[in-house]
């Protein structure tokens, strides 16, 4: 049977979520026209007045917001609300450039602690369990996102964050975590841990774990479910919008709901900037119409993905959105073809390996030439030369037949790519361009 | 009759048979033979040594890729011909060979070679019926 945080919302009609979504739309642009004064300038540059916006359907009238207009506005410019009423800053990573700088009035915690309380109730959470946090606490949303989320929901919160990965595993073991919540890369990283420590993982009571922040795969959730005997899901999240908890996925794992009656997401075509219709994909977008410190219209998230409209068995009628399938500012370009990292990792996975990987990109003699180090395994390893050529060769070839890419392929010791204990780094680009 | 022999992933990286060996003198394992393969980006380390379990557990623990194998030694009198006739046996049964290395015994006069091969019984079989002596494990490991 399932469970739900807030089933007014969640499991509302589509009728009473567009009226919900029309009303918010027009208060938000109304905020953002007398607060903000770069959407009152692009607003009157295009003759838009907020009393046009009346419905939701309005919305692509509207212009779009880039990270980079965030970068213009360093670090508060974009802010629709006084000092007295911001509660809170955090900001992102800034592996692209300097960092976002993002604020919450009290609501806006409100709104987001209560979307991760969904997510963590749609996953099956509950106010009796342990929620083991292992996402960093800091400027980064994770942490702290996952934290309030939990409290929301009334379960009792662990406040680990991330590092020293043995005392994890002890304090899993010795406070009895339930749900882990931490980036997928890290959760292998503890599932290796436990594995290693010799712990049988289904002596442990944990069951669920909320995974995000940054790209993974079916084969890494499998890997993930594996290692610690759980089931594996999927939250997504950007600190723009709100931080994690914008979407998370049902006990279903049939993709991620969005909590839209604060994120309104949209896909478009990242080219002609046109709406494109439910299934097929595009860029998502995002207008934050349930927020008042930093409330974003149509946010280009750089994630390419698509939604769906289709009934959920859960019950909940919200959209839901697929797993990104990479990211347009991940993308490599090596002579001309375009390369997602999840693609390589797909290859290896296609091939039964497990995707512990690195792409290293180095520009010789103005060729670009890619070169893809893949960790040896036990299940990979030969005792011939004979043997470990075919699997460089055969990882080659698929990558060429299915990519259209020529790498090299270099096989390394285990362990031998660095596991960051927060984002793991897939991409060495050597080129600088 | 079957000699289990080590065989380790190497990235060819300088220091890293040092740190291999260091962590089997930790572990107070004791080499008998020792042989590599290489290519331009990785080796496959190969040994016989004393307690083959011990050191593949002291290698694990360091996140190594090791594996036993199976392999054949054969005892040869240490002159010339000796090699060859062996050689020859194996020859004429059809025996493929994949990789083979050799060490010189301190005493006896007496060389040793360890082989692996596509059929290990019927390199027994023939090496056996030819006169060649063929090493026990016991005899290996315990030189």
């Amino acid at each position: 049977m399932p469970q739900y945080y807030e089933p007014q919302f969640e499991c509302a009609s589509r009728d009473e979520m567009h009226a919900i979504q029309s009303r918010r739309l027009s208060e938000m642009v109304e905020r953002c026209y007398n607060k903000v004064p770069f959407y009152r300038r692009k607003f009157d540059e295009m003759g838009i007045k907020p009393g046009d916006i009346r419905s939701i359907d309005d919305l692509q009238k509207l212009p779009f917001t880039y990270k980079q207009d965030l970068r213009d506005n360093y670090p508060y410019g974009l802010f629709a609300c006084g000092r007295d009423e911001l509660q809170r800053i955090h900001a992102s990573s800034g592996t692209t450039g300097k960092q976002t700088v993002v604020g919450y009035t009290q609501n806006d915690l409100d709104v987001w602690a209560r979307s991760v309380a969904r997510g963590l109730v749609s996953i099956g959470g509950k106010k009796s369990d342990f929620v083991h946090v292992s996402y960093g606490y800091g400027l980064f949303t994770g942490g702290l996102g996952l934290h309030y989320g939990a409290e929301k929901l009334g379960a009792t919160t662990i406040p680990v964050s991330s590092g020293n990965t043995k005392r994890q595993v002890q304090i899993m073991q010795d406070f009895g975590s339930d749900i882990l919540c931490c980036t997928p890369s890290y959760a292998i990283f503890i599932g290796e841990t436990i594995r290693d420590m010799g712990i049988d993982p289904k002596s442990l009571p944990l069951r669920a774990g909320v995974f995000g922040a940054e790209p993974w795969t079916e084969g890494m959730r499998k890997q993930i479910e594996s290692l610690l005997a759980i089931k594996a899901y999927d939250i997504y999240g950007l600190s723009e919008i709100a931080g994690p908890g914008v979407a998370c996925e049902c006990e279903y794992q049939n993709g991620m709901h969005i909590q839209e009656d604060f994120f309104y997401p949209e896909i478009i075509d990242p080219d002609t900037e046109e709406v494109l219709p439910y299934g097929q994909y595009g860029e998502l977008v995002f207008t934050c119409i349930g927020k008042e410190a930093l409330p974003l219209i149509r946010y280009r998230t750089r994630d390419i993905c698509k939604l769906d409209n289709s009934p959920c068995a859960c019950g909940r009628t919200t959209i839901r959105m697929a797993k990104p399938q990479g990211r347009s500012d991940d993308m490599l370009i090596i002579r001309g073809v375009n390369v997602f990292p999840s693609q390589v990792e797909h290859v290896l996975l296609s091939l039964g390996m497990e995707p512990n990987y690195q792409l290293v990109v180095d520009r010789i003699n103005n060729l670009d030439r890619m070169e893809v180090q893949v960790e040896m395994s036990d299940a990979m390893f030969s005792d011939t030369v004979r043997d470990l050529e075919t699997v460089e060769r055969k990882i080659a070839e698929e990558l060429h037949s299915t990519l259209n890419i020529t790498a090299k392929v270099r096989l390394l010791e285990p362990h031998s790519i660095p596991r960051s204990e927060g984002k793991a780094k897939r991409v060495i680009d050597n080129r600088h361009i | 009759m079957q000699i289990k022999q080590l065989s380790v992933f190497v990235e060819n990286k300088s220091g890293r048979l040092a740190e291999i060996t260091e962590t089997l003198a930790k572990a107070n394992v004791d080499i008998r033979a020792i042989s590599i393969a290489d290519t331009s980006d990785f080796g496959i380390l190969r040994l016989i040594v004393d307690r083959p379990e011990a050191a593949v557990e002291a290698l694990r623990k360091e996140n190594m890729t090791v594996s036993l194998t199976t392999v054949i030694a054969i005892g040869i009198t240490d002159q010339p011909g000796e090699f060859a006739k062996a050689m020859r046996v194996l020859a004429d049964a059809s025996v493929g060979i994949e990789y083979m290395y050799a060490f010189i015994s301190r005493d006896k006069n007496k060389a040793y070679v360890l082989l692996r091969v596509d059929d290990n019984n019927r390199a027994v079989e023939c090496l056996q019926a030819a006169g060649i002596e063929i090493l026990t494990a016991e005899e290996i490991h315990g030189m």
